[in-house]
């Protein structure tokens, strides 16, 4: 294993930039204050947070105040969708709109499904929109599914799995008139594609530091002036009261570095588009009867998810990781849940084609070898494993 | 979900034993995992009642492709009655182990056996 380590799967995770871990490191021993302390050593802390607090607004075209910082974007997806459900429950005041109806998707990411889910159990009521053969929600369905009792819809911006862009700003045409909130899963487009609140414009988005080379353990919530949550995690009154918690300085100082970062990279996408259709095209010239889901032009630039008949997912992993190339797979056989992925078969692919896929998703640090090197080395993969194949002889 | 496979699983992944089709089988099993989807053809040859030849081919992971690999091995030289007793116990105790989530693919390695035994003693029977 002396070859290079070729890592394609950034949609999972992305490795920290080392201006990110630069920026971060004073904040664990150095300038380890409370930012809530009150002597002048615990300002720096204060201070740090606060311009990561701005850094992340301005990446969104927000207001610092508009930002808290939780652990991630599962955290972030909780505070917004539980925040806006129990402040329907409870006596706040001015809530936009009492209700106990939330609209979301087939295709969301456990983070938003399982919530919701939860929901469910404790009363409220949860439609699921369906989505075409591209993974892009159905509008008619959603305009008719809003009621007098809708009181939230969440659709993420870009699904992980294929990488599809959703209607975002024609979405939130339909929460405002409806006088719905709107929240968005943005977790997989920050810093990767334009994500200014007020062109989608959503009330609440979702974002996590991990996905666009900032830390692991660090997200925020962008949550419009003027929408009414409660809190989810109680305790001080850390971030408004809504996120309670001594704030992780290096990992939110980290998040900050990662949002600038990424206002300086926006070129990368091109980059990664190029990338990314090479890879297409080299498969679709080597490889027979391999289907790609996902939306043909609005689609994020580095994810490229294919499904290829008659082999398993996981089998194809493993393959490729014995060759140093690290990709994931929504095969039953992969998830751990022993069911194809959820996304996939929304989108209307038969079972035993989801059993198939593979996700390759491209980042920063991909070069044109690295798609060579797959190009060379997938379609070997595949032969051997449709020779495996029961399918394989009828062909 | 991490992979913990055993060398010996990855070792019958990376090199499956007796892939293929046998034509003019004495006995074909044809079965498909009611968990994940999996699917596995076993094909024997059978000669005064021992199992000569073996030849499988598998839609699946890892742990299905070995299992059904280290099942050819197991039952190739083994009289058709002993060969039906085989359980998917003796198949993971073969391949070192395997992990807890995919212990069904073991069973799938079983069901194809057992299928094929079927089949093969509806035919004699018919003879």
């Amino acid at each position: 294993m002396n070859e290079k380590f070729i890592y394609l799967d950034h949609n999972a995770t992305t490795p920290a930039d080392l201006r990110v871990i630069e920026a971060m490191r004073p904040y664990f021993n150095e300038l380890y204050g409370n930012p809530l302390s009150l002597y002048k050593f615990a300002s720096k802390s204060r201070e740090a947070v606060e311009l990561a607090r701005e850094k992340v607004a301005k990446l969104l075209n927000a207001e610092p105040n508009e930002i808290i910082f939780t652990s991630g974007g599962t955290e972030a997806n909780n505070v917004a969708i539980k925040g806006v459900a129990h402040a329907n429950l409870t006596a706040v005041r001015q809530v936009k709109k009492r209700g106990n109806h939330i609209i979301t998707s087939k295709i969301e990411h456990p983070a938003v499904l399982k919530p919701c889910k939860w929901l469910e159990s404790q009363g409220f009521k949860v439609t699921y929109i369906s989505v075409d053969k591209y993974g892009v929600i159905d509008l008619d369905e959603l305009r008719d599914a809003i009621t007098d009792k809708t009181i939230l819809i969440s659709i993420m911006h870009a699904n992980n799995e294929v990488g599809t862009i959703e209607p975002i700003e024609e979405i939130s045409r339909l929460a405002k008139e409806h006088n719905v909130y709107f929240h968005t899963d943005a977790v997989q487009t920050v810093g990767k594609t334009s994500t200014n609140v007020d062109e989608l414009g959503v009330d609440l988005l979702s974002l996590s530091g991990h996905k666009f080379y900032g830390p692991k353990g660090v997200g925020a919530l962008y949550i419009r002036r003027g929408t009414k949550l409660v809190p989810f995690v109680h305790g001080g009154g850390h971030e408004r009261n809504l996120r309670a918690g001594t704030h992780n300085v290096p990992g939110i100082v980290g998040l900050g570095k990662a949002c600038e970062i990424a206002e300086l990279e926006r070129e990368e996408a091109k980059k990664l588009k190029r990338l990314r259709d090479k890879l297409y095209q080299g498969i679709m010239d080597k490889i027979p009867e391999v289907i790609f889901p996902g939306h043909p032009e609005n689609r994020l630039a580095g994810t490229l998810s294919i499904c290829v008949k008659y082999v398993e997912g996981e089998s194809m992993l493993i393959n490729l990781d014995f060759e140093g190339i690290a990709v994931s797979s929504g095969s039953a056989c992969a998830s751990g849940s022993l069911e194809p992925s959820h996304v996939l078969l929304a989108m209307g692919i038969p079972r035993e084609v989801a059993h198939s896929s593979l996700r390759f998703s491209l980042g920063r640090d991909n070069t044109d070898e690295d798609i060579d090197k797959v190009l060379t080395v997938f379609p070997n993969i595949v032969k051997k494993l449709r020779k495996i194949s029961p399918f394989g002889k009828h062909r | 979900m991490a992979l913990e496979y055993t060398d010996k699983v990855i070792e019958h992944f990376r090199n499956p034993r007796n892939v293929g089709v046998i034509e003019n089988p004495d006995g074909i099993g044809k079965v498909t995992s009611p968990i994940c989807g999996d699917i596995m053809e076993l094909y024997i040859k059978v000669k005064d009642n021992i199992i000569v030849d073996a030849k499988f081919q598998t839609f699946g992971c890892a742990a299905a492709v070995a299992s059904s690999s280290i099942l050819t091995e197991i039952i190739i030289g083994k009289p058709v009655k002993e060969a039906l007793k085989i359980t998917n116990k003796r198949i993971v105790k073969a391949l070192g182990g395997l992990p807890k989530e995919k212990l069904h693919c073991s069973v799938l390695a079983e069901d194809g056996v057992k299928s094929a035994i079927e089949d093969y003693l509806r035919k004699a029977k018919r003879r």
